[in-house]
């Protein structure tokens, strides 16, 4: 899950981490308000799940609570790579002498934390990396061991922070991202820029924070976070239901059972010449009410021209799907062609139960490639 | 002799006393897998299945000299019960249970790895050696014996090509879902290096999906480690970057993980990969063929 830049603020702040006193606004008269209270300069921050605010128009300074309001109008409502700004981050403005970079990722390679920092903040790291790679000092942490402040140290010496001051501050701050990482159960933790103001205090500009979903019950507070307003109307439904659902571009509506499975056939498609409009795992079972969701779900999106269920049976029976999908459609009325490939435990009785339901719009395919072939073809002639 | 599991494989089921456990010890067990026993914490003295129940993993191992746990245990307690089977002496570890946080699992990895113990998944189907032992949720039914070695990050896939194989004819030597979580016990790497040494398995077929860089290094350790012939396939092309695609580990991040970049390093280092299940199928067969 990850979360908007003033949520994860909010966990540093938790964490002693020092950021910008600020409030949240989702309205020009909210941002006033707030630039109000706080006083001087505030910067008017989109708050979206994405890259590329500053270059988007989402970040923008204001001297006044008037400016604060106006600058907010401009920004809420802007589509900053297909997310829509529903609210702003208003914080005091900072004065900024330094930018650096600091990271911890959830590196699976190693199955260790990975701790990063340069000098060269403020930029993209993939730049950094690309660019000047010995400017980006890496240390790995047994999370056995846990952080130690050597490690800082090290990253300091290699990043180049040379100032005594600064690198006090640097190798506190990074033991309580440590800190923030591993007590909110995070796969990355990222400040970019940490800044350096022009009297020498070091401070958190930006946050970008992923906390892992399996983990969330640990965190009810983190859970809460969660913006059930974002994303595509299709997920949001799917989140409600319970249905593991990705929403794709393309036209070819998709069930089945197991990630991989499913993962395979959205690439089956896309190779006989379809598109996946979305990834959708029924997960071991099969039955009725969790069909019913899933068709919910995938016929909500307006794109769907065709629907594909591709079915491995293996302790789950095939004639026990088969007799999910009919509950299923005898539910709810679907008028789009519907091809059911079914396959191994049982699948014979399975497909033998579709074939007599005789349903006009159920076309039953016993292999995988010639279901993506039929339902590419019958989306096609709609 | 086939890898992890086989006819010496004592088994004890941690969580037996679940609906899942049960269930799935009850299936293990009909299948001829010797399962020694079963734990679950204030259950102990009863039996599931004839299987006896203790409270501990240490009052298992004490009683019926169980080699290899199997882990049913729900995720929030799920590294708990890892920790207490390694504890207790146990070699291999096979751990069914999805959704265990991932900072729990870096934490069981670096604990269990220089130890030496052997740790499969979590959120994987288990393993089975067809005609000697099955371990977790395969249905075996689908399997036949053979010298195919069998690994991958996904359950129902790998049934999917395992029946396709069967099929053409092509049986199974062992079959080892590693499970798609960010962070699994054995790698593909370390799976990969067993069926090397194992004289039942003469081919491997290798099952990757999108996230991580997993495949990547397998791809150098089957190039310049492996003399048996590797068949791979990969799922994922038409995932988008930053979404989880069911499994946890799933996930395109930046622009790391993508099936065409592990599709790409598989046939740098000179590794054939299907482009779908039934054509991996007809590749292995038709290197099974020409070796035949």
């Amino acid at each position: 899950m990850d979360l908007y830049e003033y949520q994860g603020k909010q966990l540093f702040a938790r964490f002693g981490i020092p950021v910008s006193e600020g409030k949240l606004a989702s309205s020009p008269e909210e941002a006033r308000a707030v630039a109000e209270e706080l006083g001087g300069q505030v910067v008017v921050k989109a708050q979206v799940l994405t890259g590329g605010r500053g270059k988007a128009g989402g970040i923008k300074l204001a001297d006044t609570p008037e400016e604060a309001a106006r600058r907010a109008e401009e920004i809420l409502g802007l589509d900053i790579r297909g997310h829509i700004v529903g609210k702003v981050w208003v914080e005091k403005a900072s004065d900024i002498a330094k930018e650096y970079y600091l990271s911890i990722t959830f590196d699976r390679g190693e199955k260790q934390p990975l701790l990063m920092l340069t000098t060269e903040g403020g930029v993209e790291i993939e730049e950094v990396a690309e660019r000047s790679p010995d400017a980006l000092a890496r240390v790995h942490v047994d999370p056995l061991m846990g952080f130690q402040p050597f490690q800082a140290r090290w990253l300091c010496f290699t990043a180049g922070v040379a100032d005594p001051d600064e690198q006090k501050q640097v190798i506190g701050l990074v033991g309580r991202l440590y800190d923030a990482f591993v007590g909110a159960d995070a796969m990355l933790c990222e400040i970019n820029p940490l800044i350096v103001t022009p009297e020498g205090e070091v401070k958190a500009l930006d946050s970008k924070f992923t906390v892992d979903d399996n983990a969330l019950f640990r965190h009810p507070d983190i859970a809460e976070m969660r913006d059930l307003d974002a994303g595509e109307p299709q997920e949001r439904l799917a989140r409600e239901k319970g249905v593991t659902y990705v929403k794709l571009d393309g036209e070819i509506g998709i069930l089945g059972n197991g990630a991989g499975l499913v993962m395979s056939t959205l690439d089956v498609i896309a190779q006989v010449g379809g598109r996946p409009a979305n990834f959708c795992d029924l997960g071991g079972g099969g039955d009725a009410e969790g069909v019913v969701d899933a068709l919910e779900v995938i016929t909500s999106d307006p794109q769907v021209k065709g629907i594909l269920f591709n079915i491995f049976g293996g302790i789950t029976r095939g004639d026990e799907v088969a007799r999910g999908i009919l509950e299923a459609l005898d539910r709810m009325t679907i008028e789009l062609p519907i091809v059911v490939r079914l396959d191994g435990t049982n699948a014979e009785e399975g497909r033998a139960m579709l074939i007599e339901a005789a349903s006009p719009n159920l076309y039953v395919e016993e292999t995988m490639l010639s279901a993506a072939e039929r339902v590419v073809e019958l989306a096609g002639a709609r | 002799m086939a890898i992890i599991v086989d006819s010496e494989t004592r088994l004890v089921v941690q969580g037996i006393t679940g609906r899942e456990g049960s269930f799935h010890a009850a299936r293990n067990k009909a299948y001829g897998t010797n399962v020694v026993a079963g734990v679950t914490p204030g259950k102990g003295g009863g039996d599931v299945d004839g299987i006896p129940v203790f409270d501990s993993v240490r009052e298992a191992v004490a009683e019926t000299s169980p080699n290899t746990a199997m882990v049913f245990v729900p995720a929030r307690f799920a590294a708990d019960a890892i920790y207490e089977a390694v504890d207790a002496g146990i070699e291999t570890v096979i751990c069914i249970t999805e959704g265990i946080p991932a900072h729990d699992m870096l934490r069981v990895y670096n604990y269990v790895y220089p130890r030496g113990v052997t740790l499969v998944g979590p959120n994987c189907p288990g393993v089975l050696s067809p005609g000697k032992a099955n371990v977790g949720i395969i249905p075996a039914e689908i399997f036949r014996e053979g010298n195919v070695g069998l690994v991958s990050r996904s359950g129902t896939l790998t049934y999917q090509i395992g029946h396709e194989l069967a099929q053409l004819g092509v049986g199974q030597s062992t079959i080892v879902g590693i499970g798609g979580d960010p962070v699994v016990g054995s790698s593909f790497l370390d799976v990969l290096a067993r069926f090397e040494r194992d004289p039942e398995t003469e081919y491997v077929v290798m099952v990757g999906e999108i996230g991580g860089a997993e495949e990547e290094k397998a791809a150098s350790f089957i190039e310049a480690e492996m003399t048996k012939p590797v068949i791979a396939y990969i799922a994922g092309f038409t995932a988008p970057p930053g979404k989880t695609m069911g499994h946890a580990g799933a996930i395109i991040s930046g622009t790391a993980g993508t099936a065409q970049a592990k599709k790409e390093a598989l046939e740098a280092h000179g590794v054939r990969v299907g482009t779908n299940p039934t054509e991996v199928a007809r590749l292995v067969a038709e290197v099974v063929g020409a070796r035949t």
